[in-house]
């Protein structure tokens, strides 16, 4: 059984219907990546998985329990947390209190400091500025809070939406690296990317989304060497 | 002379200060203008009223009461008035809110009739003498109570994790969801706490000035809602200054200018903040960073 499992899922935004009927596996410990161009419907996915917009029609199974009728808030404290498109950790809050709010659906009180220990290492920087107001943080120091955020919640899966976007390159492989390790440390990431390259360069498997129809799907080393994705998506003729 | 204008000024700013809390508060997490909160204040005066004058109880027993029974109205509002426009647009919400406000006043009207009862004062305790000055007891209360109120809300706030719950959710609705946080149920309870500070902001005000008919919550929530503007709407310590300012320009212009032009003065200073610094005092305007 697969960690999380997407079946026929469609999504209207407004009037518009954003996702068509799409079908999608992450199965537990891979790093998925869901690629595509502005508008294709990653982020209108990512939504629907993490329950802040309805399904028209389809299901999300998620551990073995079918997620369609569960409130977003709920989804997690069932072990999915997402990292949203524009970091939007809280302006005005300090960064240790965003990382908190983070644990928000925890109650074990010594779990939960020893996880933000565990992201203090992870993020040294987050550290030295605990106690800065996170508005005042770099672009990339955001999106390691919003990262940092998310695994204070101690996710099975994390739903990474457009981390690399107004970062410099630099930032953008760093970026990359901590997703990686996080993966390695135990945690499934599903990762939507503008940036095809660097998604596929270190996921297992991908999946290419236009304008809301999965049209193409593999490894990501095939989709790599795939002619139409190079032509597509990774800038290359 | 002055001084006790400019103190029995601070505890009508401060019963203002306690009624702009709940707007603020409200208009920070729904993201709503909630214009029945000052027709709360009314029904925590009859609460009062007919707890301790019609059933002979207590002084406690009336406030508890009317705190408790505001509590659960600002529940009961949200829940059936707001809560099912929360993906309408604000305009729908505002005219609600008025619908709210009228409902209130004339169910008001319908159970204890047009006529203003006379309200017995909860508070006993003497007029203190300040050099030459007196100081009712009720204006000590008042000050009192609401600097005691103010600090617990903030200790609430910055310290608990409902309290967490509640800036993140004013800040951003959504990223909050992800984390975690139940949405209705924060706006749920900040309709509970600014409905019950306004059932304190009321009996202080029927002890004040002894009165309380139909349209009494009108006027004091228009004012607030001139305190919670002024100081910046959205922002608790605000509401706070704006509330005292208010109440102190008011009863210093019933003193020495005219005490029927001290609420024409209120409005201007409504007019002047909207013309000159539609943020108000404390108001943010927020940068978004890419």
């Amino acid at each position: 059984m697969a960690l999380l499992e997407i079946k026929d899922m469609e999504v209207s935004y407004g009037f518009i219907r954003a996702i068509k009927g799409i079908s999608f596996k992450v199965e537990k410990g891979e790093i998925i990546a869901l690629i595509g161009a502005n508008g294709a419907g990653k982020t209108t996915t990512l939504h629907a998985l993490s329950g802040l917009i309805p399904l028209d029609a389809g299901s999300i199974t998620f551990n073995e329990q079918d997620l369609t009728k569960i409130p977003a808030h709920e989804r997690v404290a069932m072990g999915m947390a997402q990292v949203p498109e524009g970091r939007r950790v809280f302006q005005q809050l300090t960064v240790q209190k965003n990382l908190m709010l983070g644990a928000y659906s925890r109650k074990d009180q010594s779990g939960i400091a020893e996880n933000l220990d565990e992201v203090f290492t992870r993020f040294p920087r987050l550290k030295e500025r605990r106690n800065q107001i996170a508005g005042t943080l770099s672009g990339g120091e955001q999106q390691m809070l919003a990262m940092g955020r998310a695994l204070m919640s101690k996710p099975d899966i994390m739903l990474l939406d457009e981390p690399s976007m107004g970062l410099s390159p630099i930032l953008v492989s760093e970026i990359f690296d901590i997703i990686k390790h996080i993966n390695e440390s135990g945690t499934t990431v599903l990762l939507v990317e503008q940036n095809a390259k660097k998604a596929l360069s270190i996921a297992n498997r991908a999946y290419v989304l236009e304008t809301g129809n999965i049209i193409l799907s593999g490894k990501a080393e095939d989709l790599m060497n795939d002619d139409s994705v190079r032509k597509a998506y990774l800038g290359e003729s | 002379m002055f001084i006790s204008y400019l103190l029995s000024g601070v505890s009508l700013g401060a019963i203002y200060a306690l009624i702009a809390l709940g707007y603020t508060m409200v208009y920070g997490i729904a993201k709503m203008l909630n214009f029945a909160h000052g027709d709360v204040i009314m029904v925590g005066g009859y609460v009062a009223f007919t707890l301790s004058v019609t059933l002979g109880g207590s002084a406690w027993v009336a406030i508890i009461g009317s705190i408790v029974f505001c509590t659960l109205v600002g529940i009961v509002i949200e829940k059936v008035a707001y809560k099912p426009l929360r993906s309408a647009s604000k305009l729908a919400v505002l005219i609600t809110a008025i619908g709210v406000s009228y409902f209130l006043q004339n169910l008001a009207l319908l159970i204890f009739g047009s006529n203003s009862r006379n309200f017995q004062s909860l508070v006993s305790i003497p007029v203190i003498s300040i050099g030459q000055a007196t100081v009712p007891g009720e204006t000590i209360v008042t000050i009192g109570v609401s600097i005691l109120i103010v600090i617990g809300l903030m200790l609430f706030i910055n310290k608990s994790k409902s309290g967490a719950a509640m800036l993140a959710v004013s800040e951003d609705r959504g990223a909050a969801e992800l984390m975690g946080i139940n949405v209705n149920k924060t706006i749920s309870l900040t309709f509970a706490i600014g409905s019950g500070l306004a059932a304190i902001a009321g009996i202080l005000m029927c002890s004040q000035y002894p009165m309380i008919g139909p349209y009494t919550g009108q006027m004091p929530g228009i004012k607030a809602f001139i305190a919670a503007v002024f100081g910046g709407i959205g922002s608790i310590p605000g509401a706070m200054i704006g509330g005292v300012v208010i109440g102190i320009i008011e009863n210093l212009s019933k003193a020495y200018i005219s005490s029927q032009l001290s609420d024409a003065i209120t409005f201007v200073i409504l007019i002047l903040t909207l013309v000159i610094k539609p943020t108000g005092l404390f108001g943010k305007k927020l940068k978004e960073k890419v």
